[in-house]
């Protein structure tokens, strides 16, 4: 049972969400069981899988499954590509009633042939399914074969839906990259000023927000192992200086398992806010030299982040008082539980609750220090409450995901996507910028007046 | 006749297709007061909810029995009956609309066994409908599981009683009719003072209303009791022929003559409806709607020289590849590559010489020396990618606004596509002129 197997990926001793529970909710892990039948969302750990893997740009990905996988779900992130676009393509089995009954390893090892010969892709990643699963589909000796045969990194990932929630599918990925992937081939050359970002998945163009930082500090980054990344940096990712883990701990395993092999120091952090973005220029560089760059990279860093810093207050100056008292309802989790919040307290607005789903208990603390009086974190908050909220006027705009706008909306509620739907880069000090101008948008668009107005015979 | 051929590639490249459980929860939306639940793991709910979504641009209440490793192995009607009593319990439904994915069927548990059990087990149930779709995501597509959707609401539902109500007339509606569409058929079939149940219907529930409060499953949509009640009506109209099994149900039940309309865009095949209404009511055809008539086929003149000829490629479900095929040669144009999801009665009437089920790839292999690309949202990149200019149809719809108010049948609606697609030739020919004219064409980005 893989309840069983992916027991000790849970066994995670670095990951905050897991040092807070008890021994008891510690064995259950992150996950299938605690999902209530009829009372759940969310993705399955195939969905988690693929947004951690999907990123690297010039693969192909190919699901073993039945077309509600692929076909339901393919080509619908915002994770940008400055390059190759087979990533894009959705590649699937599509598995018949044949299959279901015969079994689909044939089919599987046909499709993997189809697609190197006619797209050449440095690798395959391919994805177990639910039913390709229980019918008993070996997908690991079918890559297995299919490399030997092939000469090519066919890699599997074994994270069928049902084996639990995103959460699961994003560690069984990671370690899919820890097995097949990291460390397999070694960089012609290294810098002493070489770092990976892990969890920042190009949403938008976030990564492109924040790589002329690390260009005019002299940064190399060697890959972002989840967003526009390239199947060949990854390989080399083992010989960077510094992991910095963006905005997530779900990668968590393998930034432990990269120190525990490579000696890579990591550290988590953020790029939403000013606050935030400083903060992890100044920890990637100290690390940095710790590990032996130049001392004086400290020095421009500083003056890079009070440069930028100048800029995005300039740059602000028109909109802020529109901004200054607003109250903000945030319904995104993670990280950005309280990262966000830093971001909008800049332009003086007020934070009036916090969905701290998905959430470490410093995620949490942090957020509930932030917002001090004026906000509460919340756990989840059916969506009955925040259109109840919403049309209460408590706040004046909502930040959410997609899931969650037709409720801001129906409530007459200005809404802005924080979320991986999004057409914004929100990283980095431009990301800052583009954010609150996008509040201000929204804000202050005429709509909402004119929607609340009664037509004239019923006034 | 178009003759039918299956892909025979192992690995499907860019899908066209959407899966059967989507299609059935889609149409368990057109209910009144009604929950949609995959009996399936999460996931599968969480991806069809997104698309739902991004296409209508609404809430959509939508739910899942969460099945697991170790209840896919033990069986799957604990969590049914769970996820039963937790719906009726927060959400009040009047109706439950339970799809099954391939992890059930794949074991082949007896679900309309377990409902059975299930309301034994509980009275506090006996209010609310519950109805069982049986739609493996390893068969079919989106239209087959529409389809079995509604055959097992008339199924379930309709009560056996031959007390014929003159005026009632049941409108069956095909999953390639949008909300828009259905509005103009209610109108349509009003006008002729005939009282139209419409099933499913998407217009009650997804046209895009605000409404004053919240709750949690659909708003508006085909009332239980008015399904009920079919069995009394004069006939069914069966709107695309995936709508003809569900017809025949309540035939048999009920002695309820069928018309099957396998199409509805286009001059005649809307003259065909309109007659049938003038038959059925016994009314004359009213003023209005021969006026939209009059409309069309100025419409039809002004803009066949722009179709004349041209070469198209589409990519669409049975149905909806049937009407526009079927409009675009009346106007003179070609089909010249058709790709569809699924197997239908429909694919040997598509005015092509073949119909390929298949994939968006083999679209695109197909299209290259054609003038149109129609599609899906996800048929946009080829259209790019070929320097097509296209034209979107189907489901999903995620990248344009007002997929629920796109009305492309009647006269109206042939009307209005006549001016859109043909504004579409228009501007490409004069690109075309334009850049004979010495400058280059944009090259479409990769
Ligand atoms: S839950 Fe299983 S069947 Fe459903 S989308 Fe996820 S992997 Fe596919």
């Amino acid at each position: 049972m893989s309840q069983h197997k992916h027991q000790d990926l849970f066994d995670e001793p670095a990951c905050a969400k897991n040092r807070d529970k008890d021994d008891k909710a510690r064995k259950k892990g992150c996950g299938g069981k605690s999902l209530t039948p009829g009372n759940a969302a969310g993705g399955c750990a195939f969905d988690g899988a693929k947004i951690v893997l999907q990123p690297i740009t010039d693969a192909a990905h190919l699901v073993h499954g039945p077309i509600a996988c692929e076909g339901n779900s393919w080509d619908s992130r915002h994770a940008l590509s400055s390059g190759p676009q087979l990533y894009r393509t959705g590649f699937t089995t599509d598995i018949g009633e044949m299959d279901v009954i015969y079994g689909g390893e044939k089919r599987l090892f046909r499709a993997i042939k189809e697609i190197i010969s006619r797209f050449s892709p440095p690798a395959v990643f391919v994805y177990q399914t639910c039913v390709t699963a229980m019918i008993g589909d070996d997908i690991e000796m079918v890559c297995k074969v299919a490399s030997e045969r092939f000469g090519l990194p066919v890699i599997p990932v074994n994270a069928p839906g049902f084996a639990g929630k995103k959460n699961l599918g994003t560690k069984l990925a990671g370690e899919a990259l820890l097995k097949y992937v990291i460390g397999t081939e070694e960089p012609e050359f290294t810098t002493p000023t070489d770092i990976n970002l892990l969890g920042e998945y190009n949403v938008s163009g976030d990564l492109w927000a924040v790589t002329p930082l690390f260009q005019r500090l002299g940064i190399r980054l060697v890959t972002s192992i989840t967003g526009d990344a390239r199947y060949h940096q990854v390989t080399k990712a083992h010989r960077a200086r510094v992991n910095m883990m963006v905005c997530s701990q779900a990668l968590i395993n393998v930034a432990r398992k990269m120190e525990e092999r490579w000696g890579i120091p990591y550290f988590e952090g953020s790029f939403y806010g000013v606050e935030a973005t400083g903060t992890s220029l100044r920890t990637i560089a100290k690390m940095l030299v710790e590990r032996g760059a130049e001392a004086d990279l400290i020095g421009r860093t500083e003056a890079l982040i009070a440069e930028e810093e100048a800029r995005v207050a300039t740059a602000l100056v028109p909109i802020l008082p529109a901004l200054k008292g607003k109250k903000v309802l945030l319904y995104t989790g993670g990280v950005k539980s309280w990262s966000m919040i830093s971001a909008l307290h800049y332009a003086g607005m007020i934070v009036i609750g916090s969905s701290t789903r998905k959430a470490t208990k410093e995620d949490k603390v942090r957020a509930e220090a932030l917002m001090g009086e004026e906000g509460e974190t919340i756990d989840n908050l059916p969506q009955r409450d925040m259109y109840r909220k919403l049309k209460n006027r408590e706040a004046d705009i909502m930040l959410s995901g997609g899931r969650t706008q037709f409720v801001a909306l129906k409530a007459v509620t200005p809404w802005l996507d924080s979320n991986q739907e999004r057409h914004n880069a929100y990283a980095g000090y431009d990301g800052t910028i583009t954010l609150l101008r996008e509040i201000h948008k929204a804000l202050t668009n005429p709509v909402f007046a004119q929607v609340c107005t009664p037509a004239p015979w019923e006034m | 006749m178009a003759s039918v051929a299956k892909s025979s590639k192992n690995c499907t490249v860019n899908p066209l297709k959407t899966s059967q459980p989507l299609g059935g929860a889609s149409a368990f939306m057109g209910l009144d007061g009604c929950l949609p639940m995959l009996h399936a793991a999460q996931g599968c709910t969480a991806f069809a909810l997104v698309l739902l979504v991004r296409h209508y641009r609404e809430a959509i209440p939508f739910q899942t029995t969460a099945m697991n490793e170790v209840t896919t192995i033990l069986g799957g009607k604990d969590n049914l009956e769970e996820a039963i009593l937790n719906i009726a319990k927060r959400a009040q439904p009047k109706v439950i609309g339970i799809c099954s994915n391939g992890l059930i069927e794949a074991r082949g548990e007896d679900i309309r066994g377990d409902l059975k059990l299930i309301r034994q087990r509980h009275p506090e149930l006996d209010g609310i409908a519950l109805i069982y779709a049986k739609t493996p995501d390893y068969k079919g597509g989106f239209q087959d599981g529409w389809a079995a959707a509604v055959t097992a609401m008339v199924d379930e539902l309709v009560e056996p009683d031959f007390a014929r109500h003159l005026h009632q007339i049941n409108i069956l509606a095909g999953c390639h009719l949008t909300p828009a569409d259905l509005e103009e058929i209610r109108d349509t079939v009003e006008a002729f003072g005939l009282e139209p149940i419409i099933l499913p219907d998407i217009a009650g529930s997804l046209d895009g209303h605000v409404a004053d409060n919240w709750v949690q499953t659909t708003m508006g949509g085909t009332k239980l009791d008015d399904i009920r009640r079919m069995g009394c009506s004069v006939a069914t109209l069966a709107l695309g022929l995936q709508m003809e099994p569900a017809a025949r149900v309540i035939e048999t039940r009920c002695d309820v003559p069928v018309e099957v309309f396998p199409r509805l865009t286009g001059l005649l095949a809307w003259d065909n409806f309109v007659a049938a209404l003038a038959r059925l009511s016994g009314k004359s055809v009213p003023a209005s709607i021969r006026r939209r008539r009059s409309q069309l086929l100025d419409a039809m003149l002004d803009g066949h020289f722009y179709f004349g000829q041209k070469k198209i490629a589409i990519a669409a479900e049975p149905d909806l590849l049937l009407g526009l095929t079927g409009f675009l040669t009346d106007m003179g144009a070609i089909i010249a590559a058709a790709v569809t999801t699924t197997d239908s009665a429909a694919l040997p009437l598509v005015p092509s010489q073949g119909v390929r089920i298949g994939d968006l790839d083999d679209l695109e292999q197909a299209a290259t020396d054609c003038e149109l690309l129609i599609c899906h949202s996800h048929g946009a990149r080829i259209a790019e990618r070929l320097g097509l200019p296209f034209f979107r149809a189907g489901f999903p719809l995620f990248d344009r606004l007002g997929a629920a108010h796109k009305l492309s049948i009647g006269y109206r609606g042939t009307r209005d596509l006549i001016f859109e697609i043909g504004n579409l030739f228009i501007a490409a020919d004069s690109h075309h002129h334009s850049a004979k004219g010495g400058k280059d064409a944009p090259v479409a980005s990769h």
